[in-house]
């Protein structure tokens, strides 16, 4: 994960592979997000993507920290809802940190980030939500997994979930009652993260 | 004669369009009009929700050198408003608190503080007296 490939290539594959995946799960998303938050998890996550697909063509010819950085913002403004604000601040950060490095080291910049995602939600580990991905992410790119390493990781986490108890957001208010299903925000981070590792592999070593 | 400065500026923002317009409204009819006021309410589709972006127009309306407090309801309203704030840029943003109080009275007893010409922190203050 340390060497990416580069270039409009690596921006628009991933833009297509985030919003293949989205697209393909959104239903899902919203039926996780119904038991436990207000049910429209996919729609805006959907909307996020699409918003962000109008706009690939500009978005790949732009240099990778500052394409996330946009990417962010774009979802951010489209997204709603607190995933908005938290996938955005994850990207921005990671975009702004990547761009202030000389030698962009991605997993300073991803934990870098997630800290500000964490701050942003004011959520810690073990809340039931998409950090609860994140950590073990970073963890995993940490010590250097492999990709579909990462992504199994992501997917593992992502079930994990299912036994925590929502200490954030709307599934907080159901207290007890938001045990037993799975995190929508933590199944989109794993869905995501799992598509960008899968196109990052088959974009061979870089 | 000293020019009058403006008055703190007062947002209300809701996941419901309904709740945001009815409690402006509400401060509106109770404090009058001499307090810059906007509301944001519901996601970019007029569904349940608060987005960013309408967040931040609403600032901009209610925009006032003096300051503007920002009177949120449930947990994504207070995140998207933040994002909002940061977005607004520096040195503006240094001048906008999201307030810890009930959004319907501390919005109506942060404008009546507003409208007497109190500082940002008073307003602020004043309206976060209100929670336990």
């Amino acid at each position: 994960m340390s060497v990416l490939p580069a270039g409009e290539a690596l921006i628009g594959g991933l833009i297509e592979a985030c919003r293949a995946v989205i697209t393909a799960n959104a239903d899902h998303l919203s039926e996780l997000d119904r038991a436990i938050g207000d049910g429209d998890h996919g729609t805006n996550m959907r909307r996020g993507c699409e918003a962000v697909y109008a706009e690939r063509d500009r978005l790949a010819r732009l240099p990778l920290p500052k394409a996330l950085e946009e990417i962010g913002l774009t979802l951010v403004m489209s997204v709603g809802g607190a995933a908005g604000p938290l996938y955005g601040t994850l990207l921005m950060e990671i975009g702004r940190r990547m761009a202030g490095t000389a030698q962009a080291d991605f997993s300073q910049a991803l934990e870098h980030a997630i800290e500000a995602v964490a701050r942003r939600g004011r959520a810690s580990a073990g809340d039931k939500t998409l950090l609860d991905v994140l950590y073990p992410v970073h963890a995993e790119v940490v010590r250097r997994a492999g990709l579909m390493g990462i992504a199994e990781q992501a997917e593992r986490s992502a079930g994990l979930t299912f036994g925590m108890k929502a200490m954030r957001g709307r599934a907080a208010f159901l207290g007890e009652r938001s045990i037993g299903h799975v995190d929508p925000g933590a199944k989109s981070c794993a869905l995501l993260t799992t598509a960008i590792c899968r196109f990052l592999k088959e974009q061979g070593p870089a | 004669m000293t020019l009058k400065s403006a008055n703190v500026g007062i947002v209300i923002v809701s996941h419901s369009p309904l709740v945001a317009e009815g409690a402006a409204d509400m401060v509106r009819q109770m404090v009058g009009d001499c307090v810059p006021l906007a509301w944001s309410g519901g996601n970019a589709e007029g569904g349940l929700g608060t987005h960013p972006a309408g967040i931040l127009a609403a600032i901009e309306r209610a925009w006032s050198d003096a300051g503007v407090a920002v009177f949120v309801d449930l947990g994504g309203a207070e995140t998207n408003s933040e994002m909002a704030i940061e977005l607004l840029g520096k040195p503006r943003s240094g001048r906008v608190v999201i307030c810890d109080a009930p959004l319907v009275e501390g919005a109506v007893i942060a404008a009546a503080e507003a409208s007497g010409g109190a500082a940002l922190a008073r307003v602020v203050a004043t309206a976060e007296e209100l929670s336990p």
